[in-house]
């Protein structure tokens, strides 16, 4: 029972720290620079099909890791462009680079929907390999996954407090004051696509290194998830500034994916798990509603985007 | 302060500004405005609606450029088609709404060094330390509010007052070359109108800022600053220096608009309003 529990923990902590990356990228655009940038879904495969290809070549799994992150804040970057210098709205510029970024990865993968890592080496080899733990076990995709979520929180935890990152934020509160204060609030735009996209793809890059395998179709599904995370972290943790936020969208996706895993090893078919994401969101979403009813307050009428 | 002291801060040359060019909607809202402003005025800007009062104030703030032809030059250099950002190297501003010159959802400390840095770079610098609190706090002390008390405090949970008091600081705290006050008490109830009016006198004055303060009460008008400039159909037809400005009175101003664009005065709530 215990080892159940256990294990059931441990594979959550690992899924909530890896997509906790995605998370983190998502709080970033939605919530920080107030971008909602949907085009998530294409660079998460994006990451996971330039990883794919760069270590079938035989690059060193840790650059071709890198190099898929750096891949996809190019991605941030496009997507941001579009709504910036060519003023298209981002929702359209998210879904434009959804469509493009489906022909891009196949083209990426060489014209293949799939690309198989089973006989090749990934970081979970060398991380093995490294502390001594036979390939495999979760201790090493636990570790893995707490090195890039630990070094991720550190690195965004600082930047955003330094003078570029504070610009950032207050850019996605206010972008006419900012533009009064002298920060080019397109610029910061760009900035914190690239850095949300970079995250997603590098979480792509992992999470195809941990299955042995990059699929075109694996962003699917992908946005909802990362939503369902920082709706949950908002929901459950009510964070006020840097640190919180950072901690609350990882620790929405671990209970987000604690959820779908409970609910798989309770018998529940794999077809129901969209329909608990549904209802977690919802939930998530309604509670503070109800907590307002109930006290009587006023309630304005919700956004029509996010 | 000796040859400083008559140094043009601001000129604008020839500013036209025409929106929707072209249409049935056309609308000239500037027609050719040359006005020189030098260093320490500090001016009132007064004219009824749709005068250009604050299209000429987003011209020198660089929200849009004038049409071609005209020329926006601050302490000596021509900004015209600089991007916003980087004319508010020049230029801080006080808006009408309190909640378009603070971001709510940051701190007090957070927007204060935003404001630090206008016209300089930001880089991977903490964006605020030890001593720039200080310095945050003992520019908030000056107003009287006690917010230098509640540095990490979101500026959602101020008041209108506090929050336009603290847009005053955050427009002067680098001390830029020009600061524009856009009707920037007229949505604050009259007694919180006036502590704020006492409170920009006070900073203009420490600072020696030179000020351009739109407003739409001919009484204000005439009480604060050296120079007195009423706008009329997108041109200044009035710009009065101190020492007329001094003896004048309100029905003075409705003679003078009625000489200069030979027009009836009939802006009640011009004479009415109070704030």
């Amino acid at each position: 029972m215990f080892e159940m529990i256990g294990g059931l923990l441990a594979f959550s902590f690992y899924e909530g720290l890896v997509f906790g990356l995605i998370a983190v990228g998502m709080y970033l655009t939605f919530r920080m620079i107030n971008f909602p940038d949907l085009g998530v879904e294409g660079s998460f495969p994006f990451g996971g099909a330039v990883v794919a290809v760069l270590i079938v070549k035989g690059w060193n799994p840790f650059i071709a890791t890198i190099a898929a992150a750096f891949a996809g804040s190019l991605v941030g970057v496009a997507t941001s462009m579009l709504n910036t210098k060519l003023r298209i709205p981002a929702l359209l510029c998210g879904i434009i680079m959804i469509v493009s970024l489906w022909s891009i990865n196949l083209r990426v993968m060489g014209n293949r929907a799939n690309i198989s890592l089973l006989r090749e080496e990934t970081i979970f080899h060398k991380i093995a390999d490294l502390v001594g733990i036979s390939y495999g076990r979760i201790e090493v995709d636990i570790l893995v996954a707490l090195v890039l979520a630990v070094i991720t929180f550190f690195v965004l935890n600082w930047f955003l407090c330094t003078q570029i990152g504070l610009a950032l934020r207050a850019t996605g509160d206010n972008e006419q004051m900012v533009r009064g204060l002298g920060s080019d609030t397109e610029m910061n735009i760009v900035i914190g696509c690239s850095i949300a996209n970079g995250l997603v793809a590098l979480a792509g890059a992992v999470i195809c290194q941990a299955q042995g395998f990059s699929d075109v179709g694996m962003g699917i599904g992908i946005l909802v998830m990362g939503l369902a995370s920082v709706i949950l972290g908002d929901a459950i943790f009510r964070p006020k500034g840097v640190t919180s936020m950072l901690l609350a969208a990882t620790a929405g996706a671990f209970v987000y994916r604690l959820f779908i895993t409970v609910a798989l090893r309770m018998g529940m078919p794999p077809g129901d798990l969209k329909l608990i994401t549904g209802l977690l969101v919802t939930i998530a979403l309604v509670i503070p509603f109800i907590r307002k009813k109930i006290r009587h307050e006023w309630v304005p009428p919700a956004s029509r985007l996010f | 302060m000796g040859d400083t002291a008559n140094k043009n801060v601001l000129q604008l040359r020839d500013v036209k500004k025409i929106f929707s060019h072209g249409t049935i909607d056309e609308v000239t809202a500037l027609n050719g405005i040359n006005l020189t402003v030098q260093e320490q005025d500090f001016i009132s800007i007064i004219g009824s609606n749709g005068a250009g009062k604050s299209t000429m104030l987003n011209v020198i703030a660089g929200v849009f450029p004038p049409e071609r032809g005209g020329k926006v030059i601050i302490d000596g250099d021509d900004v015209t088609n600089l991007p916003e950002y980087r004319h508010s190297a020049y230029t801080g501003r006080v808006w009408q709404e309190p909640q378009v010159g603070t971001a709510s959802k940051m701190t007090i400390e957070e927007n204060l060094a935003m404001a630090y840095l206008r016209g300089k770079k930001r880089g991977l610098k903490a964006a605020s330390n030890k001593e720039l609190r200080a310095l945050f706090r003992e520019a908030l002390k000056q107003l009287g509010l006690g917010l230098e008390d509640r540095l990490n405090a979101p500026v959602g949970t101020l008041s209108g007052g506090q929050r336009q008091s603290l847009s005053l600081v955050m427009a002067t705290i680098s001390k830029p070359a020009i600061l524009l006050l856009d009707e920037h008490i007229a949505t604050l109830d009259p007694k919180t109108a006036q502590t704020v009016l006492k409170l920009s006198k006070m900073i203009i004055d420490k600072e020696k800022m030179t000020t351009m303060m739109v407003t739409h009460n001919m009484e204000i008008a005439l009480r604060f600053g050296n120079r007195l400039v009423m706008m009329h159909r997108g041109k200044v037809i009035v710009d009065i220096g101190e020492e007329r400005k001094n003896t004048l009175t309100i029905n003075d101003l409705v003679n003078a608009f009625e000489q200069a664009s030979g027009e009836k005065f009939d802006d009640d709530s011009v004479l009415l309003s109070h704030r």
